[in-house]
């Protein structure tokens, strides 16, 4: 071989770029954005219209009365009218109001008993299998206790929210903190983390996913287990979109009780939406996003 | 350990393993991984460590770093020095881009923030990395990645690093370039490099001294000087000469288990 060589094999700097760059590329770019936009929204608009085609077949076929099964355009009709009255406003301000100090609740229960059940192993044999078992519980089932407790007031909401709630994200944190990869674990206590600031730099990070998750579900449980608490807890000074629901059933008034069906699940899905966003967001600085799920 | 004004007991980038032993489990089931391996790294000193499975390379590396606890014998190391420790897998924080990686040892060290940004730019300069700080690991190859793992190791100024297999899973040329790099690194940081590795000619083209162990337990078996000047080649015939004789060692050792 060509002693030159030999002599001198260091690398120029040309040829270890020029091997990243041969090495990385084609791996950025995908379609543009609004294009992905559009191919993720036009199908779901299109379920939307054949749902409501659907909807309307049925009131055309007479299969109801028409008061007790309206058609779709009375119904957006009256969800026009509701929409711009007080007593959406007022009754979402409560509801709101309700959602976020229980939900609140339910993640702080849930991040204490979670990060507690993952670290202390008593408390994962005490606790770690009833915890799953207190989210098969129907959170209506837990009303009559709530009621007896606290009788027809807030409270009863709340500890019923709490209860439905915080359990999924008790086992996000046990799931996180459980998978986080012991590699990374054994890099971070190299690099100098130790005890809480292995949590701060490597645990909580990693757990975040799963945490994240485990917020979407409880969320999930939280907005349920409050419409079924305003639903069964009327309280007659305060109206909330619950209550209003009850009283539309009672005067058997079809439009309002579906155009309020509508508000509750705009909603809910409204939340559940931001945090499949957050999940998103995380995922796609991971790297770990499904291309094709995107 | 005789103390005297002129030598520092332990000079700040020496490693001495005196009777190291390490058992796995208890009673029956105890498995002897490392028994009494004993062994001087000098301060600046490139050692390999080869062996086929079982040998305990890893074991002594976590040994080592302090990520387990030896069941006999000491490590001694210079006074206050963690070592670095590089795996075949990068082991970055997808979390995090390149460089809130390197970051990571800086912050955890409490360096003020603009002293951390000079520190992180100098470091991504030496691994050929200025123009990727902003990258997230998932957007580089595995070389990059690897060199981004070395960087974030040297964040630590440690005068010692010990890598496991660091680079098993490269491609043949990806290799060739990060043992270049790792050579000049070595050279000018004047690290101690205790590198374990299955590949012997990957041992006969980079190190100063490589140390064959044994399997099931491990012991050293066999030392040799690799006396090629640098910078080498890994195809040169010199490296490759070095590189047969261990083979045949090893051959042998892992002949012994087949009867």
């Amino acid at each position: 071989m060509a002693s030159d060589t030999l002599a001198n094999p260091t690398r120029s700097d040309a040829e270890i770029s020029g091997l990243d760059a041969l090495e990385i590329a084609g791996r950025e770019k995908g379609p543009s954005r609004v294009r992905r936009l559009w191919s993720a929204t036009w199908p779901k608009f299109a379920a939307l219209a054949l749902a409501i085609a659907i909807w309307q077949a049925v009131v055309l076929s007479g299969w109801k009365e028409p008061w007790a099964l309206p058609g779709p355009g009375v119904i957006f009709a009256d969800l026009g009218h509701y929409l711009v009255s007080s007593a959406l406003w007022e009754g979402l301000a409560t509801t709101a109001r309700r959602a976020m100090v229980g939900f609140s609740a339910a993640v702080a229960v849930g991040l204490l008993l979670g990060l507690g059940v993952a670290r202390v192993r008593v408390l994962r044999a005490a606790l770690g299998s009833m915890i799953t078992a207190l989210q098969t519980m129907p959170s209506i089932a837990w009303f009559p206790l709530a009621i007896l407790l606290f009788q027809l007031s807030e409270q009863a909401i709340f500890f019923v929210v709490v209860l439905g709630a915080a359990p999924s994200v008790a086992n996000g944190v046990i799931h996180g903190v459980d998978y986080v990869p012991p590699l990374l674990v054994r890099a971070g206590r190299n690099l100098g983390a130790r005890g809480l600031d292995l949590y701060r730099y490597v645990i909580a990070p990693a757990a975040l996913p799963a945490i994240v998750a485990g917020l979407k579900q409880g969320w999930a449980f939280a907005w349920r287990s409050l419409m079924a608490g305003e639903l069964l807890v009327v309280i007659a000074t305060r109206t909330s979109i619950g209550a209003q629901l009850t009283y539309a059933r009672e005067l058997s008034e079809a439009p309002r009780l579906m155009a309020i069906m509508i508000v509750i699940l705009v909603v809910g899905l409204l939340v559940d939406s931001a945090f499949g966003a957050a999940d998103k967001a995380i995922r796609r600085r991971w790297g770990v996003l499904d291309q094709a799920g995107s | 350990m005789t103390s005297t004004t002129t030598t520092p007991r332990n000079a700040a980038g020496s490693v001495a393993l005196r009777g190291v032993t390490k058992v796995y489990g208890q009673g029956e089931h105890a498995v002897l991984a490392l028994d009494g391996l004993s062994l001087d790294v000098a301060p600046g000193e490139f050692v390999c460590l080869v062996g086929a499975s079982g040998c305990g390379k890893s074991t002594l590396l976590n040994l080592v770093a302090g990520l387990d606890r030896v069941s006999g014998g000491t490590i001694e190391l210079g006074d206050g020095v963690d070592p670095g420790l590089m795996f075949q897998e990068p082991a970055l924080f997808p979390w995090s881009t390149v460089e809130g990686n390197v970051e990571v040892p800086l912050k955890l060290r409490g360096l003020p923030r603009d002293q951390r940004r000079a520190r992180v730019a100098e470091l991504l300069r030496t691994v050929h990395l200025s123009e990727f700080g902003g990258k997230r690991p998932h957007q580089l190859s595995g070389g990059m990645r690897q060199r981004v793992a070395l960087a974030r190791t040297l964040a630590l100024d440690t005068p010692v690093l010990l890598m496991d297999e660091p680079f098993g899973a490269l491609d043949a040329m990806t290799r060739d370039i990060l043992h270049d790099e790792l050579e000049r690194i070595w050279g000018e940081r004047k690290l101690t490099v205790l590198f374990v590795t299955h590949n012997v000619r990957e041992a006969a083209r980079l190190a100063d001294r490589i140390v064959l162990l044994s399997s099931r337990p491990g012991r050293i078996i066999y030392a040799t000087r690799v006396g090629v000047p640098r910078p080498r080649r890994i195809d040169s015939p010199e490296v490759s000469a070095i590189a047969a004789e261990v083979t045949d060692r090893l051959r042998k050792e892992v002949g012994r288990h087949g009867q």
